[in-house]
């Protein structure tokens, strides 16, 4: 076996984390959006529960025609939530260990009850205001990186390509921007 | 919409479960690494994305060839197909900025939750708090729009 010693330093500097637990983790939000599909026929996106559930608490016109599917909606949120739990107490916390998962070395890692939990560095401000400007894009923009960049990209949608090259673009623009600021983390 | 399967929802949450644990093993549940990705430092993340695609992709080409309608509903497979106009640019440009200054985006920001970030609360405010303001902001538009032309 020959390895090219440039395309190896090229891999390591772009894919300092590898690319197995990149890839093995999309297989798996796939896999979890073609379970739901399968069985409904419902491509679910992560954005609508946003207003699906404020639909319990507004009566504003705009969320009333999420009240047929907010139950699900926030049955499906829960399950993120979980997965990502159970995500934790198994490869986060050593329980498990592969090749394939690489842990990494961003923001703090903290226990509780033999749990290993993980805590983010950036700045409350950062995810607050980027917050609001992803709720109101997302709904606006008729989906987000599950619902345009998943399912619609998966369904060959033109509206969803064109999405996704405006989000992407966007953001690292964006973040280039922010970074070069001197914001950090 | 109201007598629905008895399975829908185990299935609903077994779907969001495997859907959770992609993003925390993927590490999208980090903001910080989808922000090394913006900034070409890890360029993962496309693996993430593409490969979810691909894989939906498959079932949403496979499944209406198989079958006529999904088991639990009844409701006939088809794919994601959603209407173009300006909005895909203007919302998609609107989180593109809120993405790049934050590192997260709704699903991702679940799933952050359950790995145990609660500091990403911050952003799942801010995210039901734009999404109220769009919604407010469209409802209004929508009855001035409708009392006058009667379009959407």
């Amino acid at each position: 076996m020959v390895a090219d010693p440039v395309l190896l330093q090229a891999v390591a500097d772009f894919f300092p984390n590898g690319i197995s637990r990149y890839a093995v983790g999309g297989l798996l939000v796939g896999l979890g959006t073609v379970l739901i599909y399968a069985g409904t026929g419902i491509p679910a996106g992560a954005s609508t529960f946003l207003e699906s559930t404020l639909s319990y608490v507004s009566d504003q016109p705009r969320f009333r025609r999420y009240v047929a599917s907010r139950d699900w909606r926030v049955v499906f949120t829960v399950g993120i939530i979980l997965g990502g739990l159970a995500f934790a107490a198994t490869f986060q916390s050593g329980l498990v260990t592969s090749s394939l998962y690489e842990p990494g070395t961003t923001g703090q890692l903290y226990e509780v009850a033999g749990v290993t939990l993980w805590m983010t560095d950036v700045q409350p401000w950062r995810l607050f205001f980027g917050g609001i400007l992803v709720g109101i894009g997302t709904r606006v923009g008729k989906g987000c990186t599950s619902g345009h960049g998943v399912c619609g990209v998966g369904s060959a949608s033109k509206t969803s390509l064109v999405g996704v090259v405006t989000f992407l673009a966007v953001a690292i623009g964006t973040a280039q921007v922010v970074a070069a600021l001197g914001v950090s983390p | 919409m109201t007598d629905r399967h008895p399975l829908f929802k185990p299935l609903v949450f077994v779907g969001g479960l495997v859907f959770g644990f992609g993003l925390g093993f993927s590490h999208m549940a980090r903001p910080e690494v989808v922000l090394n990705f913006l900034t070409f430092e890890d360029l993962g993340l496309p693996f993430v994305m593409f490969g979810a695609a691909i894989v939906s992709g498959i079932a949403f080409t496979l499944l209406p060839r198989i079958r006529d309608a999904a088991p639990l509903t009844g409701d006939r497979y088809e794919r994601r197909l959603k209407p173009f106009d300006r909005n895909v640019l203007i919302g998609g440009a609107v989180f593109g900025v809120g993405w790049g200054l934050s590192g997260i985006c709704p699903g991702a920001a679940y799933a952050s939750l359950g790995v145990g970030n609660v500091t990403i609360l911050w952003a799942l405010a801010g995210m039901f708090l734009g999404a109220y303001a769009q919604g407010y902001w469209r409802s209004r538009s929508q009855v001035r729009n409708s009392s006058a032309t009667g379009a959407d």
